[in-house]
């Protein structure tokens, strides 16, 4: 990726107009991605009369911490977001365990099931039975209304192995080689010197599952959603956006505050969606931009090796 | 004479069963850490092809499906008859090829800015925001449109004080904006992203080449139209494939998320008639016709995108 300066290279010093106007649609970009974001951060922090006066702007107006107190102690919203982080964990690390250990099996040139294994998993992403014959599989389980259907389902994919599955075999093969002489077996080849060496690897498929589990609604919604207990953040927010675009165009939030007058201690349906839609946008936020060299690199590696 | 040959070959089958079964022995810590996740798959990605048996059926629920009353092509038929999944197939087809042309050109765009920047840190920074609406899941993203495209919000602001309006319309409810919509929110969540993978085939060319048409006086553009581009051009063939197969894939989520009741008629893709039958309806049989039409059109689609490939001499996907 470092070499990206092809062109620029031999005339480092002038700075020309094409610069200037490259640079310039770049920034504008940046404030277009990055608008709707600080936009609904300012919300979540503002108080949620002075929201309802009108809702353009990038610094909260009127500071409170208020909407954020009133979703976290709201008991549907915070068993949500534990759930979420119960799948996002559990899910995350039984599947990059599974799918590293499937790979380094894959990886070995000796191993008599490699290429029907690989072929078996390749096809897959290409076709699916689609969401009838999936649904009444998963019901005919009895994973319906039950945990683990967040984690079991996807354990392991296609493209995760395919990325993991590149990365082992760019691996010096002598390591394998001299832990075998060492009478070493496969399973502790695996986990001893082959999961430490893989770490960029497993942190691409460990950011691209957990974001995955994070965000993930359609398993609650189509399976548990009769459930309460087993609702995640993501779904409870859906019920959020539905219900406010059932109203929309109409002033649902002046109705809701009619009969209200202390100002600051109060919430419109629009300051907790803002709020619950910050609290789904964090950890995200907090996790993508330190893998970021880990993920472009496995990026290229699943999509060349392919 | 004949014993003997009897004789050696069973021999050599008892050898070759012998010699599989010591691979087998040497193996076994592969085959025990490998074995269960072809049962994995088999089960969760192959056995559904099973339940596509139900399109050819009255399937009830509950009952087993070899016992189920079979009607042969008729969910087939009546699903041609369908007005209703037409016009579904139509909107697919529409935001699709919005997707994919959208998606096409402002990637390569991002891509081509991108690798003009010649400070590194502010290169990896704009890359760093781009990547954001990536990772945020359809439900925030889909919260997040609708507010700025909200009666109130920045987008119908910006529209005033320009004078292109005169009062505020609902961008998100007016039908015949909502392919085009769906294309900008696309854009919008997944350009960072898809230009990724641009910029680290544009980091791959050889950089003699641009030495040598500096020499020959080749400007900055010119560089870019006949150099970068050109070298991408393998590249973009196999990503056009892949993303032809998917062309009865026009998405799920963002529709779903972003439509009401308004737009309707414009915003359903057969993903949605699928759910809506399937599961809102209880008429699996009909519904699973449906999904499977779109499966078999998507391997038509993708087997023969690859032959064209292959037969203009471009690199291929299997």
């Amino acid at each position: 990726m470092k070499a990206g300066t092809g062109s620029g290279r031999s005339s480092k010093i002038r700075w020309t107009w094409f610069d200037f106007v490259n640079s310039a649609l770049l920034v504008c970009l940046m404030v277009v991605t990055l608008y709707p974001f600080v936009n609904m951060a300012a919300v979540s922090l503002n108080q949620a009369v002075d929201t309802t006066l009108g809702s353009n702007f990038i610094w909260p107006r009127a500071f409170t911490l208020y909407n954020y107190e009133v979703i976290l102690k709201d008991s549907i919203i915070y068993h949500a977001f534990v759930i979420s982080v119960l799948r996002t964990l559990l899910g995350t690390v039984t599947s990059v365990f599974c799918t590293a250990m499937l790979a380094y099996t894959l990886s070995r040139p000796e191993f008599m099931l490699r290429g029907t294994i690989s072929l078996l998993f390749v096809f897959t992403m290409y076709f699916s039975g689609g969401l009838i014959p999936v649904y009444m599989l998963i019901k005919s389980m009895g994973l319906t209304n039950s945990f683990w259907v967040y984690i079991i389902p996807g354990l392991v994919g296609a493209f995760n192995l395919i990325v993991m599955r590149s990365f082992i075999e760019g691996l010096p093969e002598s390591l394998v080689e001299s832990a075998k002489i060492d009478g070493t077996n496969d399973f502790g080849i695996f986990v001893r010197i082959i999961l430490p060496l893989c770490m960029p690897a497993i942190a691409t498929v460990s950011l691209f599952v957990a974001v995955g589990q994070w965000n993930s609604w359609f398993d609650t919604f189509l399976y548990n959603s009769s459930n309460l207990k087993l609702s995640t953040l993501q779904y409870e927010l859906l019920k959020k956006l539905q219900s406010a675009n059932m109203s929309i165009g109409s002033s649902a939030t002046s109705a809701f505050l009619n009969n209200q007058n202390a100002e600051a201690n109060q919430v419109t349906p629009t300051s907790m969606r803002a709020a619950i839609t910050m609290l789904a946008t964090l950890p995200i936020l907090f996790v993508y931009p330190f893998l970021q060299k880990y993920f472009v690199k496995g990026m290229t590696l699943g999509g060349v090796k392919e | 004479m004949e014993l003997k040959v009897h004789r050696t070959s069973a021999k050599a089958g008892a050898s070759r069963t012998a010699v599989l079964w010591k691979r087998i022995k040497q193996q076994k810590l592969l085959l025990l850490m490998s074995v269960p996740f072809v049962g994995y798959v088999i089960v969760f990605n192959y056995m559904p092809l099973w339940g596509w048996l139900m399109a050819f059926q009255n399937y009830k629920l509950g009952s087993n499906i070899m016992n189920n009353e079979w009607v042969g092509l008729s969910h087939f038929r009546e699903l041609f008859e369908d007005e209703m999944f037409i016009q579904v197939l139509r909107n697919t087809l529409a935001m699709s090829v919005i997707n994919l042309v959208f998606g096409f050109v402002s990637s390569i765009t991002l891509a081509l800015m991108l690798n003009e920047v010649r400070k590194l840190l502010f290169k990896r920074f704009v890359q760093t925001i781009s990547y954001l609406p990536h990772f945020i899941s359809w439900v925030v993203a889909a919260n997040l449109i609708m507010t700025v495209f909200s009666l109130d919000g920045v987008v119908n602001a910006l529209l005033l004080q320009l004078n292109i309006i005169k009062e505020p319309i609902l961008l998100l409810s007016e039908p015949k904006a909502f392919w085009w919509m769906i294309g900008i929110s696309n854009v919008w969540k997944e350009v960072g992203w898809n230009a990724i993978i641009y910029l680290a085939a544009m980091s791959m060319i050889n950089p003699s080449l641009y030495e040598a048409a500096e020499i020959d006086g080749a400007g900055r553009f010119r560089k870019m139209w006949s150099i970068t581009l050109p070298s991408m051009v393998p590249l973009i063939a196999i990503l056009l494939i892949m993303n032809i197969g998917r062309l009865l894939d026009a998405g799920f989520e963002q529709q779903y998320l972003l439509m009401n009741t308004m737009v309707v008629d414009y915003a359903e893709t057969i993903d949605i008639y699928v759910l809506k039958y399937g599961i809102n309806l209880s008429r699996y049989s009909f519904a699973t016709a449906a999904g499977i039409f779109k499966s078999v059109i998507c391997i038509i689609l993708l087997v023969s995108a690859n032959q064209l490939a292959k037969r203009m001499g471009h690199s291929r996907l299997f």
